[in-house]
């Protein structure tokens, strides 16, 4: 693996219309990095990642990825996108989502390839779906959904991984099994993960860097450095507590009312998570 | 069925028959597309806009099928480039549907023409088709399918999931416009046989009734293109023999098809394969999560 950076930030600022998402975010992510992605609903997130993508251009500075500028359908980003359901009717099976992966976005019917199929079902493989391969994909559980989107970004052979709130309506168990499944092919290809995210703990095991985005500041460094209470606290502008209890970390800041997780949005009063046009 | 053998050796009989065999593969094919992009109201409004067109050309002298293909291909440009987004589609659908729904009955009123042919275009004309309209139809429905094969693996992946399809290069939003001209060509096909009126009875019938018998994508389109030729067929053939008009057939087979797979032959076929599936909780999909960032 070389040493360039798998994702550079360079001063990048990012804007929708007069509103700032983000301002001067420079960020240098090594190969094999799992970087969780934190900060308040609408702090830009995902906008980060389809900067990655090449879906959007930043207003200032220079996003690369693997060296080059951000180009859309690069073969070398797989991207699991925020949780959308499938209708539970749609003539569609897991098998052919996964295949989507493989050559979905060129021309023409694409009959069946041996060579593909086979590659699909090392992929289903891999995150140990080939039981419900078959079965027609809205019928199946958010969990089941997510392990096949996981193996439709994979099939690919990305050197970079990007997830959108991954963990998002899984129960714990699940939880623990996606994001298993991620670091696992981190450590066995030496990709890289950039992983939105609005709770740390589930992947707080598996995580190098943090990157923590609010009302257009940022702070990034390995969790322990990021995740303190002076470093949050200069983030949000008003004073917070990071409290680490059972192995958990919890982001909590001052409220007029009883104590509140920072990192659960619906929680969070606008007050402190107000991402306007920052300060 | 000496009387059906018997009419087989008319000309007009064997026209209907040709044309229908054309115009039920097409309808079988982008109904599969119709329903799992969820666009009935789109197909409602390219038929009445397709009626406007067809009323215009019958004003000028001009070929009515022609006429209904410009139709249903103006509004399709309207949409698409007016109404990407899925929210804002239907009220740009029917923005655009009331006004030239407007125009045809203008159209209409100043024909002086036989008010038997705009009866025929909001009911079907399939069995009065010349060998010339037979050759039309065919020569529209083979560009149909080429276009939709061309874009085939791109367009499945733009329906089903169109996030990561986008972030894979993807061109989606291209896509929906070419798809809603693919749709207005099916739709000026498909009126030949039910008319304005019983469009869905073509063009979404066929691809819900087959999206319950497999989950295979590729199976369900041929399922869809045999239950559209059952109909098709069948309905001109049994309309032949009874002198009832085609489209009453036609939008009864479809109908019964739908039934058939929806409460007779589909639920068996679902839970056995779900049963085969072993463990995570079979809760279906959980509530969407809200947009962050």
């Amino acid at each position: 693996m070389s040493s360039r950076p798998a994702v550079r930030f360079e001063r990048v600022t990012l804007s929708y219309g007069a509103r700032r998402i983000w301002t001067d975010l420079s960020l240098d992510i090594a190969p094999g990095t799992f970087v969780a992605i934190l900060g308040p609903n609408g702090s830009g997130k995902t906008s980060l990642l389809r900067a990655i993508l090449g879906l959007v251009a930043p207003s200032a500075g220079r996003v690369e990825v693997l060296g080059r500028a951000p180009r859309r359908g690069d073969p070398a980003i797989g991207y699991v996108p925020q949780h959308s359901s499938f209708d539970s009717e749609l003539p569609f099976r897991g098998r052919d989502l996964v295949r989507l992966g493989v050559d979905g976005h060129r021309w023409g019917i694409g009959w069946s390839d041996p060579a593909a199929n086979a590659r699909v079902n090392r992929a289903l493989g891999s995150v140990e779906a080939e039981s419900y391969a078959d079965a027609p994909i809205g019928r199946l559980s958010g969990g089941e959904q997510q392990r096949l989107r996981i193996a439709q970004a994979l099939v690919g052979d990305p050197q970079i991984l990007l997830c959108d709130e991954p963990l998002a309506n899984l129960d714990l168990r699940y939880q623990q099994a996606i994001t298993d499944l991620i670091a696992g092919w981190r450590d066995r290809v030496g990709g890289t993960v950039l992983f939105v995210t609005h709770d740390v703990n589930p992947v707080l095991r598996v995580v190098n860097q943090v990157l923590f985005v609010v009302n257009g500041r940022w702070a990034a460094g390995t969790p322990d450095e990021v995740l303190r209470s002076e470093r949050m606290s200069a983030l949000y502008g008003s004073h917070v507590d990071v409290v680490r209890v059972h192995g958990r970390i919890l982001v909590v800041g001052e409220s007029t009312e009883s104590g509140f997780n920072i990192e659960e949005p619906h929680h969070a009063p606008a007050a402190v998570v107000d991402h306007g046009d920052g300060h | 069925m000496d009387q059906l053998v018997g009419l087989l050796g008319y000309e007009f009989v064997q026209n209907a028959l040709a044309a229908g065999f054309v115009i039920a593969i097409v309808s079988g094919v982008v109904s599969g597309f119709v329903v799992a992009r969820n666009m009935s109201f789109a197909v409602h409004a390219l038929a009445e806009l397709g009626f406007t067109g067809s009323a215009g050309f019958l004003l000028l002298h001009l070929s009515p099928v022609l006429g209904l293909l410009a139709g249903s291909a103006v509004t399709a440009v309207f949409i698409g480039t007016l109404g990407v987004r899925a929210r804002g589609r239907d009220v740009v659908v029917g923005v655009v549907m009331a006004f030239g729904l407007g125009l045809g009955v203008l159209f209409i009123t100043l024909y002086k023409g036989y008010a038997t042919q705009a009866f025929a275009i909001l009911f079907g004309t399939i069995t009065g088709v010349s060998r010339g309209d037979v050759l039309l139809l065919l020569a529209i429905g083979a560009v149909t399918l080429l276009a939709l094969a061309a874009i085939y693996r791109p367009l499945v992946f733009a329906t089903v999931d169109p996030e990561v399809a986008e972030a894979r290069g993807v061109p989606v939003g291209a896509l929906a416009v070419v798809f809603l001209l693919i749709m207005a060509a099916a739709v000026a096909e498909a009126i030949q046989v039910v008319g304005v009126l019983l469009i869905l009875t073509l063009l979404i019938t066929p691809g819900a009734a087959a999206e319950r018998l497999t989950p295979r994508p590729g199976l369900a389109i041929a399922c869809s293109v045999a239950i559209a030729l059952l109909c098709t067929i069948g309905g001109i053939l049994l309309s032949l023999v009874t002198n009832a008009p085609v489209s009453v057939f036609v939008t009864s087979l479809s109908f019964l098809s739908y039934l058939l797979a929806r409460f007779a032959i589909g639920p068996r076929r679902t839970e056995r394969r779900l049963a085969s599936v072993p463990t995570e909780a079979r809760s279906g999909p959980a509530p969407t999560a809200s947009k962050t960032g």
